[in-house]
């Protein structure tokens, strides 16, 4: 007998034990039927936050289950919105509108049922979550992707000016990304859009050179004397830096300056004015600060984020945590592998390890001992130009980790329209695989 | 303000492992590795109706085969997939052919 069928045969016995009156029960709007509704035998998993990994793996165990489990997916907004592609909303190239896609077909073709609430705390030895309305969410496995959590106090100053609107981060696409776009369309011409990036690692490594780009690209066409000032704490462009700078100097020789080894120390919202450790202050019109990030605030909270105090352990076979049993984090949360980007489709990639993993466990299978796993990553220099960065990850076992496949993936050769076609199709492709 | 307890939710202890039908390890590995091409060919290879990466689902499995073991060894000219079918041996990229011959269009 494997350790897994005998964990749950345990728990079959401690069901019988405690007389077999759990309550499988549905949501707040069947709870008139709370009773009737008690389906013994058919486990629960639970997911936390809707994004690329939440939304993925929600979706994913219904598929990988055939539709045996349910499916909880708890979020709060009605709505997902993509970050990738956001930053054409920045520019003015496209609309939030065209990034936002309703939770609402989670539920009608897979029967995710969709809570919007967040959660106020993990009870892992109950295996309950607690929801910030009050209601407890029993679970037979958790799958947490909670994203990214801002770390505003790294910089001093940052959290009164963020939460004034004066300096903004839009790290998370939404009412932010449009806030932003607002200050970046009342810079006048002659003016200076300053960004900030922290050391890596940090969500998208290179989010914030296509930003760059594509707001040189809006300013080159509107308001041709106003500048695009890069602050980058890294010593060098962390991801796509060849292709990144061909572009700069080709494309944006007059318009985009780029300053490595620029670590933010502070910020001063009244004279728009950025602080580092080792160079002089320097001000600009709009400021986009990116803080140092760390696992989103639940994570932080119950004590999944156990690396540093600041990303979350996982053993890489299952995604399943190494603080909690039964509970697996997912996406840009977790303590990356050697060569893993925290990137939208590597999350979506985790959701289907860690869902097949869960589904697996419940079963009283062994584990797939050889997952894989792909990321494509596309960003624009302009409003339709694209290059790429691809890479193939295979899980290592001798090492417990996943390591690129020697000999795969790569970057593209030059930017170009084709990319930007094919980058508007992976979009589309990969929101309606986590949520359609 | 509605009953607390009323909504309290009690865990759900599994009774049993999961029974499913037609289902083995061996299947869930093979969809869980064709699930990673679902990114930019579409959940079980059913691309988006105007896309313009081609659907998987339903195309025969020795094309599928062909055109994955061509891409790796650079014989066929792409801007990403020669650099992603890189990173799978060929027993993988022939799971993948199967598997998507088999998934309806």
């Amino acid at each position: 007998m494997t350790t897994l069928q005998r964990h749950h045969l345990n728990r079959r016995r401690l069901l019988a034990a405690a007389g077999a009156s759990t309550l499988g029960v549905t949501l707040a709007t069947s709870l008139a039927g709370c009773a009737s509704s008690a389906l013994p035998g058919r486990a629960r998993v639970v997911v936390l936050g809707g994004g690329y990994g939440g939304a993925t793996a929600a979706k994913y165990v219904r598929l990988f289950s055939q539709n045996t489990l349910d499916v909880l997916l708890i979020e709060p907004n009605a709505a997902f919105v993509s970050c990738p592609i956001s930053n054409l909303v920045l520019s003015g190239h496209r609309t939030l509108a065209e990034l936002t896609v309703p939770y609402s077909s989670l539920e009608k073709n897979h029967g995710v049922r969709h809570v919007r609430d967040t959660v106020a705390r993990i009870d892992p030895v109950a295996r309950k979550v607690v929801l910030a309305s009050g209601p407890e969410i029993g679970y037979d496995k958790l799958i947490v992707s909670p994203g990214i959590d801002l770390n505003f106090d790294a910089i001093e100053g940052l959290r009164a000016a963020s939460a004034a609107g004066s300096i903004l981060q839009a790290w998370k696409a939404g009412p932010e990304t449009t806030a932003l776009r607002r200050q970046i369309e009342a810079l006048p011409d002659g003016g200076v859009f300053a960004i900030t990036l922290p050391e890596a690692p940090y969500r998208c490594p290179p989010g914030p050179y296509e930003r760059a780009s594509v707001v040189a690209a809006y300013f080159k066409a509107t308001k041709p004397r106003a500048k695009v000032l890069v602050l980058d704490a890294n010593p060098d462009v962390t991801s796509k830096a060849g292709l990144f700078k061909k572009v700069w100097a080709e494309q944006y020789g007059g318009t985009l300056e780029y300053r490595p080894n620029h670590k933010l120390v502070g910020v001063d919202a009244a004279s728009r004015t950025l602080r580092f450790d080792l160079h002089d202050p320097i001000q600009a019109d709009v400021l986009n600060v990116l803080p140092p990030m760390r696992a989103g605030t639940i994570a932080l909270q119950s004590g999944l984020a156990n690396v540093g105090g600041r990303w979350a352990g996982i053993d890489y076979l299952s995604f399943e945590s190494t603080a909690h049993r039964d509970i697996h984090v997912i996406g840009d949360a977790i303590q990356l592998a050697p060569g893993m980007p925290k990137s939208g489709h590597m999350a979506n990639n985790h959701a289907k390890v860690a869902a097949a993993a869960v589904v697996s466990r419940l079963a009283g299978w062994d584990l797939n001992p050889a997952p894989v796993l792909t990321n494509t990553c596309y960003s624009f220099v302009d409003g339709q130009r694209v290059v790429h960065v691809a890479s193939v990850h295979e899980y290592v076992a001798a090492e417990k980790t996943y390591k690129p496949v020697a000999g795969s993936g790569g970057l593209s050769t030059a930017p170009s329209e084709q990319e930007g076609r094919y980058a508007w199709n992976w979009a589309r492709t990969i929101w309606s695989d986590a949520l359609a | 303000m509605p009953t607390r307890s009323l909504l309290i939710l009690l865990p759900a202890l599994l009774a049993a492992p999961l029974a499913l039908a037609q289902a083995d390890p061996g299947a869930l590995a093979q969809r869980a590795l064709a699930a990673t091409c679902a990114n930019c060919h579409g959940t079980d290879g059913r691309a988006l109706p105007d896309s313009v990466v081609p659907g998987l689902a339903g195309q025969s499995a020795p094309y599928l085969a062909d055109a994955l073991k061509a891409y790796k060894r650079g014989e066929r000219q792409a801007t990403v997939m020669h650099q992603i079918a890189k990173g799978y041996s060929d027993a993988q990229l022939d799971a993948l052919a199967t598997y998507f011959a088999t998934r309806p269009r």
